[in-house]
């Protein structure tokens, strides 16, 4: 076997712009492949990180304007949800409806720290366990919890980013106070902030903006963690039923479209799924055609050296090689130079991903209303490369199997004359 | 050595030409025999199934009491490689592989070590006076360094009997005396040695000369003068 290997290394060696040129062509195909397949996991991943509070079985639910008149009543109408839609939804969908709070909000306050401000930012008055429905991340301190609620405290629960404008470089933002709306506010948590929602929000308890704004018994915002609705038509089902339950409470038409907003979030998220797997999918297929292109580059070229070399063929099988020899000979050196030139090309392939994931990984996007990385770990799994790289030398093999077996089928007599 | 009985071969085309027309020929352990004919009149072809590189369709062969008949491509690259040696016209030697590699080649096929072979490659290009040339590559050599290391190549397996097809056909003269004397060096050690050509120059250094004509054997020259032949005694054979 080792003599072997040194006759190849000796043949390989002396050939070089064949072996070259072989080995380009693997080469290329595994590092398109694999930077391919990594920029296509740099966007499926920025997607995952942008989305990345995204609670999926969370359900949201707000009071719009009627479009139709029902009951007497004319339309363009609002409905404002209350305390019976909770009551309601606590009770009438027990097989599907897991947990509901209400949320209230004051839009438009300004928020200060000292010299610095926010305009324009809102306050939602939340339940503790809001925090699990919705997903928040808290990175430091806490979220809302219920002596908090029980003592209407005015504390607050902030974003990263609202963090950095109001604190800048002051270090811990835990246990100041922050002015919201004209009140001071204890700040007992920072959240991080999700790239594309609830970019500026203030969570506070829900009974202490309640009271401070005189909310009554009216929300703003059910939230609600739903189950059993695994497909599309039946979570539609559901909807409808919601729809028909709140039309009897605020008396419109349960076909009214407008009156009541439930946003889904399994449902966008069952969506965003299925992009991804399509983004998926048109990838691997792109990854594959690339490796395919190389394939058949290396079978054109083993094809043509073996042509080429049918009088070197022909000497050897003269002065003694057996068939098998000659077969094992190019299949072997075949294989040589892909697995060699392959593994150059995988690790060029790794290389310029963790470079892509080092720089435009890093890059944050401003669209101004929220910010995005639209590049996130834009690697590839290494089962992958080896995946690939086996591929690859396999095809070399038989690329080189084949043409060899025709070659040996020549006489030894007439190739010798080639 | 050799045992030719009544061999046929017909080359199948369009329009089978029958080549061979029942050669009965023998060849003794260390005799140097030569195969004259003009082209076309199935020296060749005969030489060919001498080296096992072609099959015949009719009659025996025998090499060294071996019956060379319709054997696989492995069994015939078996006997190939042990029992015979070729000396082609062209050299064909391998280009991207040195003076030594070549000569070692055939052992690489016997499964000798490389340490072994490049040493006997080494003995076998010192005896064919190429010691110093042992590095270079094939287009690094003249024509008749070329077929020297050919016959080093040849040589070494130390096979039962040396086949040449045309060995001189592309040397000049000087270059053409000194492979026929190397030849002859081996004939003198008692290598049996067939020697196709159309040159009467170097067929006369073989003892027995067989001339061939339309697939016959036309008639056997014993060659008693050999020695004393033109090519022998001025070098002069084109």
């Amino acid at each position: 076997m080792l003599e072997i290997l040194h006759e190849i290394k000796g043949t390989l060696s002396r050939n070089m712009m064949r072996t070259i040129a072989t080995g380009f062509a693997v080469v290329s195909g595994l590092f398109l492949l694999i930077v391919l397949q990594g920029a296509g996991n740099g966007v499926i991943h920025s997607f995952q990180y942008n989305m990345g509070s995204f609670a999926f079985d969370a359900v949201r639910v707000f009071g719009g304007r009627t479009t139709k008149p029902w009951d007497g009543i004319k339309e363009g109408r609002l409905i404002r949800l209350d305390d019976r839609d909770l009551e309601m939804s606590r009770r009438h969908f027990p097989n599907q409806i897991t947990n509901a709070v209400p949320t209230i909000e004051r839009g438009g306050v300004v928020a200060s720290y000292g010299a610095h401000y926010i305009n324009d930012a809102s306050m939602k008055g939340v339940y503790p366990e809001y925090a699990l429905m919705q997903a928040v991340k808290i990175t430091e301190g806490r979220f809302v919890n219920s002596m908090d609620m029980l003592e209407k405290r005015k504390v607050c629960v902030l974003g990263n980013n609202s963090c950095k404008d109001l604190f800048k470089e002051s270090g811990s933002a835990i246990g100041r106070q922050i002015k919201l709306g004209g009140i001071l506010y204890t700040v007992v948590g920072i959240y991080k902030t999700d790239e594309m929602f609830n970019s500026s929000n203030f969570y506070v308890p829900y009974t202490t903006l309640c009271t401070i704004y005189n909310k009554g018994r009216f929300i703003d915002e059910l939230t609600m963690n739903i189950q059993n609705t695994p497909t599309d038509s039946a979570m539609d089902q559901f909807e409808k039923e919601y729809t028909r339950a709140t039309s009897h409470i605020h008396t419109f038409d349960p076909e009214d479209s407008r009156a009541l907003w439930i946003w889904n979030q399994a449902e966008e998220s069952m969506q965003m799924q299925k992009a991804m797997n399509i983004l998926n999918k048109a990838f691997w297929i792109l990854g594959l055609l690339t490796l395919l292109s190389g394939v058949v580059s290396v079978s054109n070229i083993m094809l043509i050296s073996v042509k080429e070399r049918t009088r070197e063929f022909g000497i050897r099988r003269a002065i003694g090689a057996r068939p098998w020899n000659i077969i094992s000979m190019v299949v072997l050196e075949s294989v040589v130079i892909t697995a060699i030139f392959g593994y150059i090309g995988m690790l060029l392939g790794i290389f310029f991903c963790e470079w892509m994931d080092a720089t435009v990984g890093n890059q944050v996007m401003d669209l101004g209303v929220f910010q995005t990385k639209y590049f996130v770990d834009p690697t590839v799994d290494l089962h992958v490369c080896f995946q690939a790289t086996i591929v690859i030398v396999i095809a070399g093999a038989l690329a080189g199997f084949f043409p060899a077996r025709k070659a040996v089928k020549v006489k030894t007599i007439d190739a010798l004359r080639a | 050595m050799i045992h030719l009985t009544n061999i046929h071969k017909t080359y199948q085309g369009a329009q089978p030409l029958h080549v061979l027309k029942g050669i009965d020929l023998h060849i003794g352990k260390g005799e140097f025999v030569a195969i004259m004919g003009a082209s076309g009149s199935g020296k060749s072809t005969l030489l060919n199934i001498l080296g096992i590189l072609d099959d015949y369709d009719e009659g025996e062969y025998r090499l060294d009491g071996t019956l060379i008949r319709k054997l696989s491509e492995t069994r015939a690259a078996d006997y190939r490689n042990r029992m015979i040696g070729f000396i082609f016209q062209s050299f064909n030697l391998i280009s991207f592989k040195d003076a030594l590699e070549n000569v070692a080649l055939p052992l690489f096929y016997q499964g000798v070590s490389r340490k072994k072979r490049n040493q006997m490659a080494m003995e076998y290009l010192e005896k064919v006076g190429l010691r110093e040339w042992a590095h270079h590559l094939p287009n690094e050599l003249s024509g008749g360094q070329k077929q020297r290391v050919a016959i080093a190549r040849a040589l070494i397996t130390q096979p039962r009997i040396i086949l040449a097809d045309e060995p001189t056909g592309a040397l000049d003269s000087k270059t053409s005396l000194e492979v026929m004397q190397l030849l002859r060096k081996l004939h003198d050690q008692g290598m049996t040695i067939v020697v196709v050509t159309h040159e009467s120059g170097v067929a006369y250094q073989a003892e027995k000369i067989v001339h061939i004509k339309d697939g016959q054997i036309e008639r056997i020259e014993v060659n008693d003068g050999s020695k004393d032949s033109p090519f022998g005694m001025n070098g002069v054979m084109k």
